[in-house]
């Protein structure tokens, strides 16, 4: 077993571990191939299990034979542990080192571990593009599921059945892909059942700077508008970067070549932009020696607050193209994996209320994010305290659980899932005992064998037992839309993550609680009026009865 | 009320979007009133004259003369009169009905609840403040009432009854006030039983550089032997220590500790009144920026340097908190006056150490105390009245934030939500009221505010139902009875909903808070049905078994849950709340908030919770007359198809 070879030091005694707001715990240190394990080996104290993958950056330091490791972890815990003897602190930390940064995904912890519950529903059985496209067909007959990137060949990102228009061949969908940049055709992302309007998502086309151009493209575009309509072609990126991007082969529609549409363009952050921001916000929450001015010019500086206005307004206006408009709406940034997948989900979370179902949260992320190729794997391989050179790791799935959480909190009552669901996510984004967000792509994913050896993280969601602590107890179904404010006003630092470890939430969690309670409290008098009632009823119609009788 | 002008056809202008609606201005002896028209929610804006802080006419438009007012309650209104002509009366009008030259003009001279003189009386007699020395435990052996003030002769700007060391004498006290600003000598604010600790306050000595004063120095040396738990007491200047050295050429300053036996002085450094009306000056601009950038916003807010000054406040109050009730010291505050900085400091230190305080009734009683009848200067600092510019500022606005920031870290320790903070600020500038009429208690007997106007207080615990928080919990307070905030920076938040509090398109378009009250009342009606059914089931012979209690909240970890609780408005009546929830929903569906009462009687309260419209909400996207538009809320550039 080549674990064993990079654990050099397999258990410490006597190792000291310092948690912010947390009692320090003394213990036993245990490396295994997965975890870091610190017990103290006495009943009712936790133990920590930290999975090495979960370890961002290591930091070590010496006052005599006392060796410390600051361990940063990436749902951005820190925690400190005091080792006695510096041999065994040096060895502790390398072999840490080394389990935590193992190249190969196939040593990866979803591929070792076995569920300890009995898995009723198979979460990678859940969502089959097949079956949503089932949904789509009893409103529309304008979509076919097409197999022309069965083998992905056509788009690799892709998954391997994708919606087009009806009268678009698969021919043509191989000329547009051609034209677009990782074959990323425009495909079908969202249908607004109200008015019959859609949202469609590509990557950049590759008009290049002597302006190529694609017919098959353009027809395909077009055949998503209905006579004499006009559609909406949102591109994320400043006009300004669309037009570099020709340099290099890329670009955007020109609107002589597609008349019916009308481009607009936003200013979302490119993925490595967007790394920087989570590292310095990062670096800002941890920082608790900042006055009240340091705090705000930090918290400005890291772009975070801003980013996050940017994508919620982008998804906004999208949202608002389809509903108030009446028009159809594309999709695109440069790759179309990214800041396009951004938009798409959020706009859809505003627009369609089985989006905010916890069910329906899930298929929107199997949907817009796994299948649609978002590369978790190469974004979410390091977090906020890497301090390696980056290569291409970005928060932009944070950023959208991010968004997703300001526009719960300004709608409380219209989500059936709460905040501990979208940290959840997070959390397994980054690191995770599940298979779900290991892979870049669908292809890949299939190739890791992924179904048959690892374990869905919606295989161990979905059990009752664990929904309950993500269901919304204020939930109220509605069917509108939601408009979130924009306003820098409206929208706050997500404390539930940024700060997570750095305060106590004692008083907070006790009033929530207390809030479940009181509705709770509520539900079960509701019921208990209506046995009463039920009780009464049946007893006036016997007396009745015994009336009429007499 | 007497009808000045009425203009029709005139356009309302949202502040952030580029919405407007037509309606009929009114203009009254009290209210300035807009009434939109051709709309089945015709909403209605009243605005107290009170309110107004300044009027402005800007250049003449095509589609007329547009009005800017500003609000002190900060609302901003934007109205374009078609006529040069109506607008030039109206704005001349209201400047002179700005100018209030007597206090009998204020609008708490003419306001009429429709209750009788018990009535009043009852309401003026809620707050009792020698009930509330009681309460503490004073008088007790160390500390007793002196009559030294009854006639307001030793300090003009203190109660008359005040509260001293059983070994202060007269002639110690009349001397130390002769060596303090404005005769604001040492005197007991609150008492901390448990540690038999005191919180004191006065003004600056009148040291200058070198000057001394024995009285005084025995008036401090009397709080410290009244403390038997510990050997010194602290002295809390409350300014920053460079505006204390200034002072000293003034022949003002701050106490020398050589002079003092067992002090041990501390500068806090709170800024004074012209800084802070000059940050929140700076705030308000900010925040009423149109498309606003989130770096625009950050760095005005850092700028504004409100939020620092709320942290120091903050701070200030938690280091008095501890003194008292880790070390059992007693505490002096003062800044120079001792009627804006000190007030803060001991208000909230107050607020900190005793539970009562943050209930309904303790917050009024604490208020009454420490603002008003220590003559914290109302009529200055709000511009009722003959105004200064120079003596304006946002300092009890300022207590009023701090507790908020408190309600946010502790949503179970306050009987009262964010709403009862919003009134009572909406009040202390309506002049609506008598309470915080005048500069001191002494002025306010003079101009006989008790037989002449009505209590706020009564008022307020009339519609408490409006400002309870539901998740209170006085177990909570039992077991933790001094709260311990923490200051780190990213604990203090810009408060939306005040300053931002008419731009409704900003808030939270469901209210967590309201979701909860709703439940809370019902599940009274709930209980009463249960009981009503098993009643009438008895009768069949039915015994059923008695209704639950309610059962303590079921241990398990939940971890973090979602944000802060406390958002919402106030509760109306049930029936009210169902209609507007109805209303309420989401965005554009939405429609403006009716006032509460169109049909009846219509009580002409510049202010009341249904008046300030914190239920009312605007689809804050694109309205639907415009067609082929994408709307520019998303800052995109209007484009027609």
């Amino acid at each position: 077993m080549e674990f064993a070879e990079l654990i050099k030091t397999p258990r410490v005694d006597g190792v000291v571990l310092h948690r912010p707001f947390m009692p320090t715990v003394e213990g036993t240190l245990c490396l295994t191939g997965h975890h870091l394990i610190l017990s103290s080996r006495q009943d009712n104290t936790e133990e920590l299990w930290l999975l090495h993958a979960n370890i961002d950056s290591t930091e070590k330091r010496f006052v005599g034979s006392l060796g410390t490791i600051i361990v940063k972890c990436k749902d951005l815990r820190v925690i400190q542990l005091d080792i006695p003897g510096m041999e065994e602190c040096l060895n502790i930390a390398s072999s840490i080192e080394a389990l935590s940064t193992l190249d190969s995904v196939s040593l990866m912890y979803p591929f070792f571990y076995r569920p300890l519950f009995e898995v009723i529903e198979d979460g990678w059985q859940s969502f089959a593009p097949e079956e949503s496209f089932r949904d789509l067909e009893s409103m529309t007959d304008e979509w076919r599921l097409s197999e022309v990137n069965k083998d992905f060949s056509v788009c690799p990102s892709y998954p391997s059945l994708l919606t087009v228009p009806k009268d678009i061949d698969d021919e043509s969908l191989c000329k547009a892909a051609s034209f677009r940049h990782g074959g990323r055709f425009p495909v079908l992302s969202y249908y607004h059942k109200k008015n019959g309007m859609v949202m469609m998502r590509a990557a950049q086309p590759l008009t290049g700077t002597n302006g190529r151009r694609c017919k098959e493209d353009e027809k395909l575009i077009n055949a998503t508008l209905c006579a004499g309509k006009r559609g909406y072609i949102i591109d994320t990126r400043t006009i300004a970067v669309a037009q570099q991007a020709k340099a290099r082969g890329g670009g955007f529609e020109q609107e002589a070549n597609y008349p019916q549409w009308r481009r607009i363009h936003k200013a979302i952050e490119r993925s490595n932009v967007l790394q920087d921001s989570l590292i310095k916000l990062v670096e800002a929450c941890n920082d608790q020696s900042h006055s009240m001015d340091r705090w705000l010019s930090k918290l400005e500086a890291s772009n975070w607050q801003s980013n996050v206005k940017e994508i919620l307004t982008t998804a906004c206006l999208a949202a608002q193209c389809i509903d108030r408009e009446g028009a159809s709406v594309l999709v695109h940034g440069t790759e179309g994996t990214d800041s396009t997948l951004q938009v798409t989900s959020l706009a859809q979370i505003i627009l369609d209320p089985a989006c905010r179902t916890i069910r329906g949260f899930e298929a929107l992320i199997e949907r817009e994010w796994l299948q649609a190729g978002h590369p978790f794997h190469q974004r979410c391989a390091q977090s906020a305290y890497s301090n390696g050179k980056p290569r291409s790791e970005a928060p932009v799935f944070l950023l959208f659980l991010d968004c997703v959480w300001q526009i719960l909190r300004q709608f409380p009552c219209s989500f059936q899932f709460n905040e501990n669901l979208l940290i959840m996510l997070f959390e397994h984004a980054y690191t995770s005992q599940f298979g779900t967000f290991l892979g870049n792509c669908v292809a890949e994913r299939g190739k890791l064998q992924l179904s048959q050896k690892t374990v869905s993280l919606w295989s161990w969601v979905n059990r009752p037992q664990e929904l309950e602590r993500f269901l919304n107890p204020l939930y109220e179904p509605n069917n509108l839309v939601i408009w979130p404010s924009v306003a820098p006003q409206s929208l706050l630092l997500w404390e539930g993550v940024f700060l997570r470890w750095n305060r106590s939430t004692k008083c907070l969690d006790e009033a929530y609680q207390e809030m479940v309670h009181i509705i709770e409290y509520n539900k079960e008098l509701q019921n208990k009026v209506n046995s009463l009632r039920r009780q009464l009823a049946q007893l006036e119609t016997e007396d009745k009865m015994v009336a009429d009788l007499k | 009320h007497t009808h000045i002008y009425t203009v029709e056809q005139v356009k309302l202008l949202d502040r952030f979007s580029n919405k407007s609606v037509t309606g009929t201005l009114h203009l009254t002896a009290t209210h300035l009133i807009f009434v939109e028209s051709n709309s089945t929610s015709a909403q209605e804006i009243w605005i107290l004259h009170h309110h107004i802080a300044s009027v402005e006419k800007l250049s003449l438009t095509t589609s007329g003369c547009p009005l800017l007012i500003q609000c002190r309650n900060f609302r901003l209104v934007h109205f374009v009169i078609p006529r040069e002509r109506d607008c030039h009366d109206i704005y001349s009008s209201l400047l002179r009905l700005l100018r209030p030259v007597s206090y009998d003009e204020l609008y708490a001279f003419s306001y009429n609840p429709k209750q009788n003189d018990q009535e009043r009386e009852e309401g003026w007699q809620l707050i009792d403040l020698a009930a509330e020395f009681e309460r503490m435990g004073v008088p007790c052996d160390q500390w007793q009432l002196t009559d030294v003030n009854r006639e307001y002769k030793v300090c003009k700007t203190y109660p008359r009854d005040l509260y001293v060391p059983i070994t202060a004498s007269k002639p110690i006290i009349v001397g130390s006030s002769k060596f303090r600003s404005k005769g604001r000598f040492p005197v007991l604010t609150y008492f901390y039983q448990e540690k038999k600790a005191a919180v004191c306050r006065c003004s600056q000595p009148l040291s200058g550089f070198s000057a001394r004063c024995l009285e005084d120095e025995h008036m401090l040396q009397a709080i410290s032997k009244a403390n038997h738990n510990s050997r010194y007491i602290y002295v809390m200047d409350t300014r920053p220590k460079l505006n204390a050295l200034a002072n000293r050429a003034a022949g003002k300053g701050y106490e020398n500790e050589d002079n003092y036996s067992n002090i041990r002085f501390q500068f806090v450094g709170i800024e004074n009144i012209h800084v802070m009306r000059g940050s929140l000056q700076k705030l308000l601009e900010v925040v009423g920026t149109r498309s606003l950038s989130m770096t625009d916003y950050l760095v005005g807010l850092e700028n504004s340097g409100w939020l620092r000054h709320i942290k120091a406040i903050m701070d200030a109050a938690i280091f008095l908190a501890k003194a008292v009730t880790v070390e059992g010291a007693s505490v002096l505050v003062h800044c120079s006056d001792g009627w804006d900085r000190t007030a803060q400091v001991c208000a909230l230190g107050s607020l900190l150490m005793d539970p009562y305080y943050r209930t309904i009734k303790g917050f009024m009683v604490l208020i009454e105390k420490d603002w008003i009848s220590f003559g914290h200067k109302f009529a200055d600092r709000c511009d009722q009245l003959d105004p200064d510019p120079k003596e304006v500022s946002p300092i009890f606005t300022q207590f009023l934030e701090c507790v908020w920031q408190l309600t946010e870290q502790f949503p179970q320790a306050f009987e009262f939500s964010e709403w009862f903070l919003i009134q009572i600020h909406e009040h202390v500038h309506s002049c609506q009221f008598g309470n915080f009429l005048g500069n001191s208690q002494r002025q306010r007997e003079d101009l006989q505010l008790k037989e002449r106007t009505y209590s706020l207080w009564a008022h307020l615990l009339s519609e408490k139902q409006n400002y309870l928080n539901p998740l209170f919990s006085p177990s909570v307070a039992e077991s933790h009875p001094v709260l311990e905030p923490s200051t780190q920076a990213y604990h203090f938040k810009f408060w939306r909903n005040m300053y931002n509090q008419y731009d409704r398109s900003m808030h939270p378009r469901q209210s967590i808070l309201k979701h909860v009250l709703t439940l809370q009342e019902s599940k009274r009606e709930l209980e009463g049905t249960v009981q009503a059914l098993k009643t009438k089931l008895q009768k069949f012979g039915v015994s059923t078994s008695p209704l639950k209690p309610q059962t303590p909240p079921r241990e398990r970890s939940l971890p973090p849950r979602p944000q802060s609780l406390i958002l919402g408005a106030p509760l109306l009546s049930r029936k009210e709340v169902q209609q507007e929830e109805d209303k309420e929903v989401f965005g554009e569906e939405a429609r403006e908030d009716a006032p509460a009462s169109t049909g009846g009687e219509r009580t002409v309260e510049g202010s009341s919770a249904t008046e300030n419209g914190y239920g009312e909400l605007m689809g804050s996207f694109g309205s639907k007359n415009e067609p082929g538009v994408v709307t520019l809320e998303f800052g995109v550039a209007r484009m027609t198809c």
